[in-house]
């Protein structure tokens, strides 16, 4: 049995195929696979069902959102206010997205009922006969391997990835939002949230532009000092005259094991106005009574803060990264360099870190994104403040702790799913810099 | 006697270039060892409260650890612990055979939708994961998981299903496993099927345990989809939240010491599951942290 292309099956087959994207499994009837031929038709006609039932409704609702305010009417007989359930806009979305999803898996079978009605014309065609029912699901175990273990995990990205992902997308094209009190009857608004998000004179447009170009400081600051100091220290662990190499770096590394949200809430409450590290100052006499360190409560010195205890966080991943691709840098680049008089940061600028910079590229621009994504560190630390009055973006805030409390805190939701797309697309351009790059990278033979 | 004394001060040079060296790899690392080390300290700590003075406690005790696992009516860190356990065991088993199975079908089958997944996957990997999941509540009460015991299963759910996105690292385990194994047993009659359960897998010990592990340990780590999924239902927390919790003003001077009990309870199997794990990571995890 060939793997046929549906175009050329629906071209090429007889009437039974042609009429099996119209009555499905009718071409497997006619050619004796029973069982699998009904399968088919008994899909088709839940399917048909289904859309008479839910679907047509659910479509229309989707296609026009709105919906019924919850009412309170007078009930004569009981002599009391009833109340008449209004409608969820939120539900219609999700509903209206489903039937989508639905359609759409009904054209996967009727594109595979065309198919396998035309393979088994061509079977008979000739000369063989067409493969049985149990034949067909032997096949899954071998040839067809892939149906049988791809599916249930497409069944789980689809509902749990894929359908959030459109979900979520959809919601930056209505008015659902706590603004103008939208949260159970919303509407279709077109593109007037993407204008309101790139407006500097509306409020959300003031806190966008800050919060993007913070987003892009941080990404650029936090990945280079760690790829730069990381890199440093293990060089430093690597030399030749360091003692206890593998002490060091299991200091280092340790801070890895302990998860974020455990070691990051400590430092927070340390970083705290009267915080262990505040009282410490104090009390060694660097700071008067009752003086503390705004840590996290002054903008700048937040901002500052969020990347100096990033470093903890990170150096310890680029000294594990890094260190295997240290030792491979030839030994004879050193030496030519100390011949001529180098001085170690000279050898470092002009040897190690080009060399590097050219192995890592792609390892560097998978930190920059995840940089961009780096929800932990802020969230924990700083949570995003300090936030001015009247704001819903701290100052520390990323797109992506921004997008957070926008959706689960704030109940913007709208908005937050305008943030998620356009950091879809910084992370995109990103993402299509780094391929065209490695490309490139590819055709060269190597660094010397 | 010019050259000795050329060669005696590089050799002075030398030793200070290595006191010096040693001295900052020393602070350095106390810096990095530091926040660990204190939180060991404050779980031995009889003294309550969020802040004391000293590193090392005026008197130790393990009443913070029985307490931790005795005391419930507040935050039942007991109960906690067996949510994650058993929401672990379980989105841990599905994410390994989801894993394995796209994993195999990716690098050993040749099928239409295969490129088409790819791009897909790597499309789906561009957008914040926690722009969604808002969205996946919504549709977890839409199927009914998001209220009461059902809750728990909200979680599995949660952490597994979307696991198939995650093939890489052990498709590129895959990818090097020699085709001609493949080939001498279906020539033995075995079926794809066979292969991949009898050849394929067990030849990959290393990136299977890797894939267990790894999917174990999310769910003890996961605040974000915890917190929206469970809500208010301190029935069902994970110890994630409880942690969390046990910070908020309201707890953190009665529960500091507690809280640092916990902390080192859950690090303590994580830190040793990750020193197994680092030689993967060293070999191209790509290095993105995510939560």
């Amino acid at each position: 049995m060939e793997d046929v292309k549906f175009l050329k099956a629906i071209k090429d087959g007889d009437m039974l195929t042609k009429l099996s994207a119209v009555v499905l499994g009718l071409g497997s009837i006619a050619r004796g696979q029973i069982i699998k031929g009904l399968l088919y038709l008994g899909i088709e006609i839940g399917f048909i069902l289904f859309m008479m039932n839910k679907g047509i409704y659910h479509l229309q609702r989707f296609m026009s959102l709105g919906g019924r305010q919850q009412e309170k009417v007078w009930n004569e007989e009981k002599q009391i206010f009833e109340y008449i359930a209004g409608d969820q806009t939120v539900l219609m979305l999700l509903y209206g997205i489903f039937v989508f999803l639905f359609i759409l898996g009904f054209i996967l079978f009727l594109v595979a009922s065309v198919r396998s009605s035309y393979a088994a014309e061509i079977d008979i065609k000739e000369g063989r006969k067409p493969l049985s029912f149990i034949e067909d699901v032997k096949s899954v175990f071998d040839k067809k391997l892939h149906l049988l273990l791809m599916t249930p995990p497409m069944i789980g990205i689809v509902t749990f990835t894929l359908l959030p992902l459109i979900y979520m997308i959809s919601m930056a094209f209505t008015s659902y939002s706590i603004k103008g009190e939208k949260l159970t009857i919303f509407e279709w608004v077109g593109l007037d949230n993407f204008k309101e998000v790139f407006t500097l004179g509306s409020e959300i447009g003031k806190s966008f532009w800050g919060v993007l170009v913070w987003t892009i400081v941080w990404a650029i600051f936090a990945t280079s000092l760690n790829y730069i100091l990381g890199m440093i220290l293990g060089l430093v662990i690597n030399r030749k005259d360091t003692k206890w190499k593998g002490f060091w770096r299991f200091c280092f590394v340790l801070s890895i094991a302990v998860p974020q949200f455990v070691s990051l809430l400590v430092m927070r409450t340390m970083l705290q106005q009267e915080g262990a590290i505040n009282i410490m100052l104090r009390d060694i006499g660097i700071l008067g009574a009752g003086q503390s360190l705004p840590f996290l409560t002054d903008a700048m010195w937040a901002r500052v803060t969020v990347i100096v205890i990033n470093l903890w966080v990170g150096i310890p991943y680029t000294l594990l990264q890094v260190t295997g691709i240290l030792k491979n840098i030839p030994e004879e680049l050193y030496e030519a360099a100390r011949v001529d008089g180098a001085n170690p940061v000279t050898i470092f600028w002009k040897i190690t870190l080009p060399y590097m910079l050219f192995v890592t590229t792609p390892y560097l621009i998978t930190q920059f994104t995840g940089n961009i994504n780096n929800f932990n560190v802020i969230y924990l630390l700083s949570g995003g403040a300090p936030t001015p009055v009247g704001s819903t973006a701290g100052k520390t805030d990323l797109l992506i702790t921004w997008l957070y409390k926008l959706t689960v805190d704030k109940q913007y939701f709208n908005i937050g799913a305008v943030i998620g797309i356009i950091t879809f697309i910084v992370l995109s351009i990103v993402a299509l810099v780094t391929y065209h790059r490695t490309g490139s990278y590819k055709n060269e033979e190597a660094f010397m | 006697m010019e050259k000795i004394n050329v060669t005696s001060s590089y050799r002075t040079k030398k030793i200070i270039t290595n006191i010096f060296v040693h001295v900052i790899l020393a602070i350095l690392s106390f810096i990095w060892v530091f926040p660990v080390m204190w939180i060991v300290m404050t779980s031995f700590r009889a003294e309550q409260g969020s802040y004391v003075p000293y590193f090392f406690p005026k008197t130790y005790t393990l009443d913070n650890y029985r307490r931790l696992f005795t005391e419930t009516s507040i935050l039942n860190f007991p109960r906690m612990f067996m949510n994650t356990l058993i929401i672990a065991i379980f989105s841990c088993l599905i994410s390994t055979i989801f894993v394995l199975s796209v994993s195999y079908c990716l690098s050993r089958l040749r099928f239409r939708f295969r490129k088409t997944f790819m791009n897909m996957a790597m499309i789906m990997g561009l957008f914040p994961g926690i722009m969604s999941i808002v969205a996946v509540y919504y549709i977890l009460k839409a199927l009914g998981l998001s209220e009461g015991a059902m809750i728990r299963v909200a979680l599995i759910l949660v952490y597994s299903g979307g696991s198939g996105l995650g093939f890489y690292i052990s498709k590129g385990f895959f990818d090097t496993i020699p085709r001609a194994i493949d080939e001498a047993a279906m020539i033995d009659g075995a079926t794809k099927w066979q292969v991949f359960t009898r050849v394929t897998v067990p030849l990959s010990k290393p990136i299977v345990v890797f894939t267990i592990l790894t999917a174990f340990i999310g769910p003890w780590v996961d605040f974000i989809a915890a917190k929206v999924i469970c809500r208010a239902e301190a029935k069902y927390f994970t110890v994630a939240i409880g942690l969390w919790n046990m910070l908020e003003k309201e707890y953190v001077q009665a529960w500091y010491t507690r809280f640092a009990a916990g902390a080192v309870c859950i690090s303590i199997p994580i830190a040793i599951l990750f020193v197994y794990l680092q030689k993967f990571y060293v070999n191209g995890m790509g290095g993105a942290v995510k939560g």
